[in-house]
């Protein structure tokens, strides 16, 4: 007590001290001066606050000073750029890395730069868009039209469409953009069923939240079935999936669209475990023939735990899968090599899965591991699309804050029929704007 | 005969003892615990209400949980922080709980940053400066003054979307009121004696707490908001503490320890585990509880200083 009342007296005689004081104490003084000038306004405001009271609930207070800035615009405008670095013992590196986001060269390469935009349209609709730049080899910059759709904010019985055009919800990884990536590249069923750029389209989807006391949401899209992004059907590119000559199909019917119903559940297996699994599945025709048809099929799970302590969302594990099962229907066609040869009418079937494992291991590293297999039955013709392949890929990333990262990733690639090969490719991202929302 | 009062009485009774009481009430969702408990003091046996977040988890970084999508799709009410607390996580979940309750603007969407004057508003957004949040920074619910603002709030919107328990709404923010007077006074009396105390935290989560009491937070282990420490700028704050004389660092449960002890073993200083949601610390289920906690805690270190 002795102690406190010296430390009270000198407090007091403080401001009479003046110029004797250091710039420490005076600042200590302006601190606690202050704080009393905070105390005192807040007390009157407090008056003023029961009194209201006193006359009943008061209205909500707002003051122009606490108006919403920046986030509170019209639209949130976020930019982010991938650009990755390496070197692999494949000189063709455009044959080992297939993915449209995937490093296309040794040395440097920019692969993706998105600007994104998004907000509420009115209060029935909020609007995205994903604008993507790229350069090629050449150096020459190529823009995309990615994604641009509404999403309804206000349908009853727990009911949601989208519009426009969007990566299909088959699986965990189709509609993820590049940047949310755990990996450089992307695994190699995907690329197998859906092509370098993901299963995309034109088209809408209904959703409907069940009415159940745990999550389980049931989608269902129907979509244009032709275009460079519907690769296991109206593709152009499909050629190198049936080896025979495109056949010109136009829409003449329902079924001439691809549908791509899904159902996904999830659990919280504890406070700090949470799992996702999901079915997926894409009917639609392909353009080998007048009447062919293509149907993939694809289960997914996902795994997570997050210490409950966790600083800035680490330590955590997750683990993540998928695996994919396709059946083409190629019907009898003309050899797109040799003009005078006819290839039979049959069905090739293709299967893979990857499994990728992440560990967070402390605030800001991440150590992955992902293994990727995929193969085809024997057809009549043989396309490397369709060959048996394993790869593994351990991968290291560093995040200096959620707006950038640095990866370094390893490939071991092994393709039945060519051999193997080792990669390792760097990458850097960085994100301006808009804060992006991490999703589940 | 029953006259009309005690007909209406017994009819009261006989539905009572036939419905759920738990069906007739609010359902309220609050993205964090602190904010659960505010609910509760106001909502008392109205409303039912429960938090996203875990009361040890970072509020800025809690995992967007399909569960997560249920819960806001059955809610009455939302209760955010705002100011851009819950960027990172919430806006996936509101996307898709498909629920017109707690859509933007709805009296059920209550955003706990409106009404309160904000500090640290940046006068520039530039993200060198670190995640510093466009709005100010919100942890703001750590001053009951701030907790009387947002109280006040909640019981004007529980009242627009349920206005039949209006009364007992108004009532219990009264009480709320009286009891957090008497409180803030014996908070401020416990810590009267330590005004100009020099604190450390952790993180930039306690500039709307230390005012209020007199205490002065002379440094933050992050350089800046959201950055990890560097071995040179705890070398500074090392430096600080010394000149300042500050012994006593603060550490909510999700924030690096260690870090904080490492810098405590060059200053003598203490690393006090405090949290500002009820129920991260034991024996703290409710604003009051972890409050009285947070002061008991702070007050014991300085006083051994």
């Amino acid at each position: 007590m002795k102690g406190r009342l010296i430390v009270g007296a000198l407090f007091l005689a403080a401001p009479c001290l003046g110029l004797a004081q250091t710039p420490s104490e005076r600042a200590r003084r302006d601190s606690v001066a202050r704080a009393d000038s905070i105390a005192k306004a807040d007390s009157i405001a407090l008056v003023r606050e029961l009194e209201k009271e006193l006359g009943g609930v008061a209205a909500d207070t707002g003051t122009a000073a606490q108006a919403p800035r920046g986030s509170g615009g019209y639209m949130n405008i976020g930019f982010t750029a991938l650009t990755d670095a390496g070197w692999s013992t494949e000189p063709d590196v455009g044959s080992l890395q297939l993915g449209d986001h995937d490093p296309h060269v040794r040395g440097f390469t920019i692969p993706n730069a998105e600007l994104t935009l998004d907000g509420a349209v009115d209060p029935y609709f909020k609007g995205f868009t994903s604008i993507v730049f790229k350069l090629d080899e050449n150096g020459e910059t190529g823009v995309e039209l990615e994604e641009i759709y509404v999403l309804t904010s206000s349908l009853p019985h727990n009911l949601q469409l989208k519009a426009g055009q969007y990566f299909a919800e088959f699986g965990r990884q189709n509609p993820q953009h590049p940047h949310s990536w755990a990996f450089v590249d992307q695994p190699l069923v995907l690329n197998r069923m859906f092509g370098p750029d993901g299963l995309r389209g034109q088209g809408m989807r209904m959703s409907w939240l069940l009415p159940t006391s745990f999550y389980a949401e049931a989608q269902v899209g129907i979509m244009n079935s032709r275009g460079g992004t519907t690769w296991s059907f109206r593709s152009d590119e499909s050629a190198e999936i049936h080896g025979g000559v495109p056949v010109e199909r136009e829409v003449e019917g329902f079924g001439d669209m691809l549908i791509v119903p899904r159902i996904a559940t999830s659990f919280d297996v504890s406070e700090t475990q949470t799992v996702l699994v999901g079915a997926s599945a894409s009917f639609g025709p392909n353009n080998s023939g007048p009447s062919a048809s293509t149907r993939v099929y694809g289960v997914d799970a996902y795994w997570k735990w997050k210490s409950a302590t966790a600083q800035a969302g680490f330590p955590f594990l997750s683990m993540q899968g998928e695996a994919l099962f396709r059946s083409y229907d190629a019907a009898e066609r003309t050899s797109a090599e040799d003009p005078t040869h006819i290839l039979p009418e049959e069905t090739l079937k293709d299967r893979g899965a990857y499994a990728q494992l992440l560990w967070g291991i402390k605030p800001r590293i991440v150590a992955g591991i992902r293994g990727d297999w995929a193969r085809g039955d024997d057809a009549s013709v043989q396309t490397p699309l369709r060959a048996d392949r394993f790869r593994l890929s351990p991968n290291f990333t560093w995040y200096p804050t959620e707006f950038s990262k640095f990866r370094v990733q390893y490939n071991y690639d092994d393709r039945t029929g060519i051999g193997t090969d080792h990669s390792l490719w760097f990458q850097f991202e960085f994100l301006l704007g808009a804060h992006a929302a991490h999703k589940f | 005969m029953l006259n009309p009062k005690q007909f209406a009485a017994f009819a009261l009774m006989a539905v009572a003892a036939t419905g759920s009481p738990a069906a007739a009430q609010l359902r309220v969702v609050a993205t964090t615990p602190d904010l659960a408990s505010l609910a509760r003091e106001i909502g008392g046996s109205t409303v039912s209400a429960t938090a996203l977040a875990k009361p040890t988890e970072d509020p800025h970084f809690v995992d967007a949980k399909p569960s997560h999508i249920v819960t806001l799709n059955r809610a009455d009410a939302l209760i955010e922080g705002g100011a851009e607390l819950e960027l990172g996580w919430l806006p996936p979940l509101l996307e898709n709980s498909r629920n017109a309750k707690i859509s933007a603007g709805a009296p059920g969407r209550i955003v706990a940053s409106q009404g309160i004057r904000m500090m640290e508003i940046p006068a520039a957004f530039d993200r060198s400066k670190g995640d510093v949040h466009a709005m100010g920074n919100p942890h703001f619910l750590i001053d009951p003054l701030n907790a009387k603002i947002i109280a006040r709030q909640i019981a004007s919107r529980f009242s627009q979307i349920d206005p039949k328990s209006a009364a007992s709404y108004r009532a219990n923010l009264a009480r709320f009121n009286a009891r957090l007077d008497l409180k803030v006074a014996e908070w401020q009396k416990q810590l009267a004696p330590y005004r100009g105390a020099r604190i450390v935290t952790y993180h930039k989560d306690f500039v709307y707490f230390a005012p209020r009491f007199g205490l002065s937070i002379v440094e933050s282990l992050e350089p800046k908001p959201g950055i990890s420490p560097s071995p040179a700028h705890l070398a500074s704050v090392i430096r600080k503490m010394k000149a300042t004389n500050a012994h006593v660092i603060l550490v909510q449960p999700f924030q690096n320890r260690r870090t904080a002890e490492t810098v405590a073993r060059q200053t003598g200083a203490a690393v006090l585990n405090v949290s500002q949601q009820p129920g991260a610390r034991p024996n703290t289920g409710t604003y009051f509880d972890m409050m009285d906690n947070l002061v008991n805690t702070l007050a014991g270190a300085l006083r051994t200083q």
